[in-house]
């Protein structure tokens, strides 16, 4: 469908943008990259009077390390990251999950800060945030703040990010030795959203697990870790047996929402799966490395 | 009713000044101001392709993006594709593997392969696969568009082999 | 027991004198336009003063419309008009979609926009007419329509309970149609039987998902008192006398005009109401209406088509031979039969078509078609072929399963032998000529069946599981006027060519059949120039307007190359004929010792050039006055032709699919598909080969991915692209194509349909995979589509 009527205001300056958002209140929504604000509109979900372009806001594009964290600004295209080398060697995590979103036309457009934001449930940047232990960076009229990605993620389509509020840059912790990443996610089409993935961060200390995040994606209303999973790997090596223990705890654990063709049932068991190939995954990759 | 904007863009290498409503898409703006009636519409929620076009060098949904989004930038339809030869390429091989029946995902197709054979150039046969799996097509069931974009990466590899 | 094919076939008698582009694969003439963005589909169409129509549909599956207050949505900037059903009733009829030879089949009226009560959601009830489509939806926003919400039909399986409520209780239940068929001798079949294997089948509702949506431009001109239309469509002389006829108008007032359609497969051969209110509109107006159903809207208000809950068994002895086949088939349609080729030709098709490739005697079935507050049902590519062909293929494959017996091996037991023909299938189907063990054979030798059984087994012991699924199948194609014309439809089985021999050298070809994409035009031009025997440059073929081509049926049944194409060969052999008595005249030869050759006048014996046509057209047309007063040229010449030998001229072919299921998530990779197909004289192999790629691949969607999924009241869950799932590039196998020839006697082009063959067989072929890879793991799966949670339940690993 077409969408219906708003006023549209291109910003050069965060503090525009954040004095309309204080003005307007829900009435307005930002565009940046449009990939989740455009279908709304066009199927008449959403009616916002003003829509508040931030696209040309050059100071929410890039990606730099700084003293211990790689920023990825928010205006930075899922695109941008596929290509970055900076990603490649700082967030390798970030490259494993990037080619599963959607498809190359949207990433074109489409952008981290849109996608953290928007908090789909599905979505993969979300979910990798949250295991690799990211923050937000956010702007309001009380000036910056920081919010950790254990507290951003708060329910279906819903943020720690208030509604005068815009979201500048994420940091992620540069990635270290004897860290392992990976990322599955199963989908029966290439780009759908996904029935179940699994982001995960594993720190090692010799055979050993250190530290570990499991963050899920399709699961539930948000993106969520499964934290008595993740503290039962710790001092841990990944043999068969802890195979066993994490799929018995994730049983425990993990509570799937069912879809559309997927009972939480379905859905549990393939978290038990993508955990299963991941850990089995990791366990390979340190055994060539120790080799 | 929202104010009009007044955007500056180019499209296929020509400068066009438009006033248009912001709620506009840009395939909306380009079918309908420019008569530019290439570009197909299949669904507006992005997932179809149909409407696929190239702003500043890159694919995108052109339902998804806005008219006035475009403004100061490159459009380029399947109109404009004529003066490249790695589109023109594209364009041959499609007609000799009949990678088209009833045409109106091929502008698409066509936008989003010549993406692929200029940022990877060394696609395998499954990563073309993936790479167009964004573009639906109801008519051909794929194999002979995949035979079409493989060919011309294999051609262009000779060429730059010779 | 395995046939080898000693010779290669015999290749197919030429055609005529210099068979240059006729079973050759030439540049399709329209793709060169095509990919250039050229194209020319019913949206790209703007005509002065042209408005856009939108249509309230109902939000439920049935209801009471107790009020409808437009007065805001009148105000609206750019509301040119807001209609109502009562009001379009005044200027259109209601129909009624039953066919006389399905006997006892009932149905409804139904009107353009439905007055007082919604049946379906998605149901149009209002339509707002604005100077721009999205005035129009602005509007709509303010339109308030006030509904009762009443008690729903939405399970088949409980349409016809008492409990149920009765959707037309004027029909007195909600039984559109029955049938049972017999041959007599079945339960005595089945005792006899060494094993009996039964089953229930399911199929997923599921839709078209055309990439052009459903559109049309309605341009009623008051001055005039004519209509035309801009439809993108596959009948337009069907159109264009349901058009007259609903609105009490003369059938030459009426012009219907197809130029590009992006896609059809049956979906856009149907008329919707959506289609008459839009005329009504532009007759109320005196303006061009122009409606172009947006996506959302397109799965609620496009036909649905293939639910069905098949019981179904198979009887067979330890040797192999299968004795008997018996099925039960409950399929639920929606509200109203559909206009005017009714609900109930696919379960029809069903049962004529289950057991179709085999020599047993002995078959049951059982039809019912019921009423649902759905979306309504028709035909779709292949129409009840999927279905039967899965129903077969599967009870076949559990078979040998059964008697421990490969699926290759017991289908080349059964099948009608080759040289049986003509004979008839035991469900009354009469087949003219078909190659079952050919086409197995070339099967076998194309995927290298043994190697592939070895790399099976050799991947087991590994871990990884793979299957092979077979599917025969039957397919039926150029029909006679036994399909549609003997129940009353006014819909033509016989199809015209008229060609034309322009001035300068040049053939026009005017074709009552068009084209959607399938390439017909290009084989019309291929026919043509071999016919009259000219490059095919000379030649233009036109297609897609009432008022230009001759009358004729259009495009479905896979009937574009066997009867379009015969009659333009018709056409083309008498035009070359007329052109030859002209240069007869000019030449003062024979016509007898003349020939067209490429575009020039020849000596048949000495193959000299005599004159170019371009001479004979410059003579005939300009220098009158040269010619014999009692001769005249007549170089435009018209053949009409219909199939009348057959009810149907059968096609066959076999597909096979290879596959790897994960049994732990249940996900399917399909690795690769082959398809052998006979379709008799193949006028471009290259053009076959994509028909029957695509075909396969929407035979796929229906079994892995696609279906309308429901909630407890009948509403749609999955209405968008979103949650729809349509077959995209990724997860589509490469697909080889083989040919068999056996050319039909009831024409002279020799060519049978190819259409939907591959839709017909490849979901039983993929089904057949998946249970051949489960089959070690003790786990079958019968319900379609084929999800990754329904594996995991028959593994039971959920």
């Amino acid at each position: 469908m077409k969408s219906p009527e708003f006023d549209y205001i291109k910003v050069r300056t965060i503090e525009h943008a954040l004095s309309l958002l204080a003005n307007h209140g829900d009435e307005a929504r930002v565009l940046a990259g449009g990939q989740s604000l455009l279908p709304a509109l066009n199927m008449r979900l959403s009616e916002p009077s003003l829509l508040i372009d931030i696209g040309g806001i050059d100071a929410l594009r890039g990606i730099q390390v700084t003293q211990n964290a790689l920023r990825i600004g928010a205006l930075t295209t899922h695109t941008d990251i596929e290509n970055s080398a900076l990603v490649a060697q700082h967030a390798p995590l970030l490259k494993l999950a990037v080619g599963h979103i959607a498809h190359r036309a949207i990433r074109n457009s489409g952008t981290w800060g849109g996608s953290i934001a928007n908090a789909d449930p599905a979505a993969e940047w979300p979910c990798c945030l949250l295991a690799l232990d990211g923050t937000v960076i956010a702007q309001g009229p009380q000036g910056e703040r920081r919010i950790a990605a254990a507290d951003f993620f708060t329910g279906l389509y819903t943020t720690e990010l208030a509604d005068d509020e815009i979201l500048l840059a994420c940091d992620i912790p540069l990635a270290q030795r004897d860290d392992w990443f990976g990322f599955q996610e199963l989908a029966r089409r290439h780009g759908d959203y996904a029935i179940a993935g699994l982001a995960m961060h594993l720190h090692f200390a010799g055979p050993v697990v250190q530290s570990a995040r499991l963050s899920w994606l399709g699961l539930n209303s948000t993106t969520l870790r499964s934290r008595q999973t993740e503290a039962l790997l710790v001092g841990k090596p990944l043999d068969a047996v802890t195979l066993e223990l994490v799929a018995a705890s994730l049983r425990e654990e993990l509570d799937p929402i069912a879809d559309l063709t997927n009972t939480g049932a379905t859905k549990k068991h393939l978290a038990t799966v993508l955990a299963r190939r991941l850990l089995t995954q990791a366990n390979a990759t340190r055994q060539s490395v120790a080799a | 009713m929202a104010e009009l904007q007044t955007i500056r863009l180019h499209v296929n290498g020509h400068v066009h000044t438009c006033s248009v409503p912001p709620r506009l898409h840009l395939v909306d703006m380009l079918r309908d101001e420019l008569g530019l009636k290439g570009s197909h519409l299949g669904c507006e929620h992005g997932v179809c392709g149909a409407c696929t076009v190239e702003v500043d060098g890159r694919a995108v949904r052109g339902c998804l993006t806005l008219a006035v989004q475009a403004d100061g930038k490159q459009v380029r339809t399947v109109e404009g594709l004529a003066d490249f030869p790695d589109a023109r390429a594209l364009q041959e091989s499609f007609i000799k593997h009949n990678a088209l029946q009833c045409g109106f995902c091929t502008p698409g197709m066509l936008l989003a392969a010549r993406e692929l054979i200029q940022h990877k150039p060394d696609a395998t046969r499954e990563e073309v696969r993936e790479w167009m799996s964004g573009n639906y097509c109801r008519c051909t069931g794929y194999h002979a568009i995949v035979d079409a974009v493989c060919e011309v990466l294999a051609q262009r590899h000779q060429e730059s082999a010779a | 027991m395995s046939i080898t094919i000693d010779k290669a076939p015999a290749k197919l008698h030429d055609l005529t004198q210099d068979p240059r582009y006729i079973g050759h694969s030439p540049e399709r003439p329209s793709a060169r336009r095509l990919v250039q963005g050229q194209g020319c589909y019913v949206d790209d169409i703007e005509l002065p003063r042209m408005t856009h129509v939108v249509f309230w549909r109902s939000p439920v599956a049935h209801c009471r419309i107790t009020g409808i207050n437009a007065e805001f949505a009148k105000r609206m900037p750019g509301v040119v008009l807001v209609a109502d059903g009562p009001m379009l009733a005044k200027i259109c009829k209601p129909w009624v979609a039953t066919l006389g030879h399905l006997a006892g089949m009932k149905s409804a009226p139904q009107y353009p926009l439905a007055i007082e009560r919604a049946c379906w959601q998605g149901e149009p009830v209002v339509a707002i007419v604005a100077e721009t489509r999205a005035q129009a939806e602005d509007a709509m926003a303010y339109l308030q329509v006030s509904w009762e919400l009443l008690p729903a039909a939405v399970d088949m399986e409980t349409a016809l309970h008492p409990d149920t409520p009765v959707i037309h209780p004027e029909l007195g239940d909600n039984l559109c149609f029955t049938r049972s068929l017999d041959s007599g001798g079945v339960d005595e079949a089945f005792a006899r039987a060494d094993h009996v294997v039964s089953t229930t089948f399911e199929f997923g509702r599921h839709t078209g998902v055309t990439l052009e949506p459903r559109c049309q431009i309605a341009d009623w001109r008051s001055a005039e008192q004519r209509l035309t239309v801009y439809h993108s469509q596959q009948a337009p002389h069907m159109m264009q006398d349901l058009y007259a006829r609903q609105f009490s108008i003369a059938e030459s007032a009426v012009r219907v005009i197809c130029k590009d359609v992006g896609g059809s497969f049956g979906i856009k051969v149907h008329a919707y109401p959506d289609d008459f209110a839009t005329v009504a509109l532009s007759m109320m107006l005196g303006r061009p209406v122009k409606f172009v159903a947006d996506r959302l809207e397109s799965f609620t208000s496009d036909i649905h088509a293939r639910h069905h809950l098949v019981k179904a068994r198979i009887a067979v002895r330890n040797d192999g031979e299968i004795l008997a086949f018996e099925m039960d088939d409950l399929t639920g349609i929606g509200p109203f039969s559909m206009f005017p080729r009714t609900s109930a030709i696919e379960g029809n098709q069903v049962v004529n078509l289950v057991g179709g490739p085999y020599k047993h005697q002995h078959y049951r079935a059982k039809l019912d078609v019921v009423f649902q507050n759905k979306t309504p049902t028709c035909q779709y590519r292949g129409v009840g072929h999927p279905v039967a062909c899965a129903i077969t293929e599967g009870l076949v494959d559990m078979a040998a399963r059964a008697i421990n017996m490969d699926p290759m091996e017991i289908r080349l037991r059964n099948v009608i032998p080759d040289d049986a023909y003509p004979c008839s299938g035991i469900s009354g189907v009469k087949f003219e000529g078909l190659s079952h063990q050919a086409c197995l054979a070339k099967l076998e030798e194309l995927m290298d069946y043994k190697a592939l059984r070895a790399e099976q087994a050799a991947l087991r012991e590994k871990g990884i599981y793979r299957g092979i699924g077979i599917a025969a199948l039957i397919e039926l194609t150029n029909p006679s006027a036994a399909f549609y014309g003997v129940g009353g439809a006014r819909i033509a089985s016989q199809d015209g060519a008229t060609a034309r021999f322009d001035p300068n050298g040049g053939i026009t070809v005017l074709v009552s059949v068009g084209e959607q994409g399938q390439g017909t035009e290009a084989i019309y031009t291929q026919i043509a120039a071999d016919a009259v025997g000219v490059d095919m440059a000379q030649v233009r073929v036109v297609t897609g307007d009432t008022e230009v081509t001759p009358y004729g049926g259009g495009t479905w049944a896979s009937r574009g190359a066997g009867i379009g194409g015969e009659a333009v060969l018709l056409a083309g052999e008498a035009l070359r004929a007329n052109i030859l008595k002209v240069a007869a005249v000019i030449l003062k030869r024979d016509a007898q010792d003349l020939d067209i050759h490429r575009g020039d006048v020849i000596d048949i014996a000495s193959r000299d050039v005599l004159t170019p046509l371009t001479e004979i057209g410059r003579v005939a047309y300009f220098r009158s006055d040269t010619l014999p007063n009692d001769f005249t040229p007549e170089l435009q010449v018209t053949r009409h032709y219909a199939q009348r030998d057959f009810p149907f001229i059968f096609t066959n072919g076999v597909q096979a699919s290879y596959v790897e299921v994960d049994p732990d998530t249940g996900f399917v990779k399909l690795l690769k598909h082959w398809a052998v197909e006979d379709c008799g004289r193949v006028i471009n192999p290259q053009l076959v080969n994509e028909q029957i790629r695509g075909a396969i691949v929407q035979g796929i969607g229906g079994a892995m991915l696609e279906e309308c999924l429901y909630d407890s009241q009948g509403l749609m869950l999955n209405a968008n692209m979103a949650d729809y799932l349509v077959p995209m590039c990724a997860e589509m196998p490469d697909i080889e194509v083989a040919h068999i020839e056996t050319p039909t006697k009831s024409s002279k082009l020799g060519a049978k349909g190819a259409g939907e063959a591959g839709t017909a067989g490849a979901p039983a072929a993929v089904m057949n995979a998946i249970n051949d890879a489960l089959h070690p793991l003790n786990a079958q799966v019968t319900s379609q589509p084929f999800t990754p949670e329904k594996i995991l339940t028959a593994l039971g690993r959920v």
